[in-house]
């Protein structure tokens, strides 16, 4: 059109998802308060408890959990960081060859090392 | 400024358009997906299946929106309101935005750009707080444990599907989802990379809470899991989310071992026919596989859950990664560096 594109060519190839984003929203806010329109409500005491097979609840439900799902959480950022690290490395690998290869390889190792103290220790077992 | 306004208003109308021309359809084949696995299951375990509305059942899907559009939205006295009705629009939107990087065919794909594969992956591992909010925010003890075992299991599979999609990135050489299904033009990759291609798809099965792996919603113990509390269009949300998610997990499949839209041979037969085309064929195909696996296998027990991901994938993965790159490297046969 002979108008020059005042917005950088980076950005330009986001602003389809910024929209995507700005549809999916306004769909799930349009369809949720449709319903709320549409729907009778007529919320009373005995169905706006907490479910719990027909008795009243017992206790609250904000209780202590078993320590190994925080576990598995911290074990998860520790090989999610380490995938992280693997994306730049596996698609350049072609350009830094040996060196970089045996680089990956050594941090690896490491890495193993420590995977396999935590299955000695019994961290990944769950009964 | 005249002209400038103008390119960009028919620029986002394009752009709006190219999104209702994916949404639309997805929408439809979130619909239609409930129907076929409740057909496929019923056929399966020799029942018929819902096949009173309309022909074949064929607007039992929407019966279902209707019904569920004009029901109550019960908000619990002791949910955290806000995020109570947030969560499963996150887990919608989520699962609709990732498909602005899938290519459905040469050049045919929302937004391509050149991390698209890390965009997928950032995406679908988001999706796992719509389930911890859902989960805590209900104030149910029900819904509270769902949410836990959900969360654990989303997390522990990503691990292997990130080591997974490694692999495939070291034999392509780039993040970009369309260069991934060129690259496959000579070979798919569920061929070289077989065992790794099996591990993502079991791994897509525990990521979306299917069975085997549907600890988190096991009707039979935590009757529903996290979205116990929800009802009416919060629900249908979830339901709508989880669909989605499905097919976009069996789209990835396909763009990352399944040649994406290419043909299986390039010969005459089946090269005319358009890729979009094959596009969905595959993904109907695993999407098929999904509805079979959940009518013939039993639930796994958590531990067992754990000890796949974590003492088996993981490893297996890892291993299978340094296989791969050490491989192309000694036969010389590493993907050329992309400038930029």
């Amino acid at each position: 059109m002979g108008v020059e594109n005042p917005v950088p060519e980076l950005l330009h190839e986001y602003l389809p998802i910024a929209v995507f984003f700005a549809i999916a929203v306004g769909l799930a806010i349009a369809m949720v308060s449709a319903s709320l329109l549409l729907g009778n409500q007529r919320p009373d005491d005995e169905k706006m408890t907490a479910y719990e097979c027909g008795f009243d609840a017992f206790d609250d439900s904000r209780r202590q959990f078993d320590v190994r799902f925080y576990l598995v959480a911290i074990l998860f950022i520790i090989f999610d960081l380490e995938v992280a690290f693997l994306f730049p490395w596996a698609v350049s690998l072609g350009g830094i060859g040996v060196f970089g290869f045996w680089s990956m390889m050594l941090f690896l190792a490491v890495l193993t090392i420590g995977f396999v103290y935590e299955w000695k220790k019994g961290a990944l077992e769950w009964e | 400024m005249d002209l400038i306004m103008n390119s960009y208003v028919i620029e986002l109308a394009w752009i709006v358009g190219k999104i209702m021309l994916v949404v639309g359809p997805l929408l439809i084949a979130v619909a239609y997906l409930t129907l076929a696995e409740r057909r496929v299951i019923g056929f399966m375990q020799l029942r018929k299946g819902p096949n009173v509305v309309g022909p074949f059942g064929m607007f039992q899907p929407f019966a279902d929106a209707l019904k569920l559009m004009a029901k109550e939205t019960i908000l619990p006295a002791g949910a955290n309101k806000v995020v109570f009705m947030f969560a499963p629009m996150l887990t919608f939107i989520l699962a609709l935005v990732a498909w602005a990087v899938i290519p459905f065919g040469e050049g045919l794909v929302i937004a391509d750009i050149n991390v698209g594969i890390l965009y997928l992956f950032a995406i679908s591992s988001l999706g796992v707080y719509g389930v911890i909010m859902a989960g805590w925010a209900s104030n149910s003890k029900y819904a509270f444990l769902g949410a836990l075992r959900s969360a654990a299991q989303m997390v522990s599979y990503e691990v292997s599907m990130g080591l997974v999609i490694i692999n495939v990135l070291i034999c392509v050489g780039s993040l970009n989802l369309t260069a991934i299904v060129e690259a496959q033009r000579g070979m798919w990759f569920a061929l070289p990379l077989l065992p790794m291609f099996i591990v993502f798809f079991i791994s897509t099965l525990a990521e979306t809470n299917r069975a085997p792996f549907d600890l988190p919603e096991g009707e039979s113990e935590l009757v529903a899991g996290y979205f116990v509390e929800y009802s009416s269009m919060s629900f249908a949300l979830f339901f709508l989310g989880e669909y989605a998610n499905m097919i976009l997990m069996s789209g990835m499949t396909t763009v990352l071992f399944l040649g994406g839209w290419l043909p299986p041979f390039d010969i005459w037969p089946l090269n005319i026919v358009p890729g979009p085309l094959w596009f969905i064929l595959k993904v109907m195909l695993l999407l098929f596989v999904f509805l079979w696996v959940r009518a013939t296998t039993p639930r796994y027990r958590y531990d067992q859950l754990m000890r796949l991901g974590w003492k088996i994938f993981l490893p297996f993965s890892l291993i299978w990664v340094v296989l791969t790159s050490g491989f192309l490297l000694w036969t010389d046969n590493l993907p050329a560096v992309m400038a930029g």
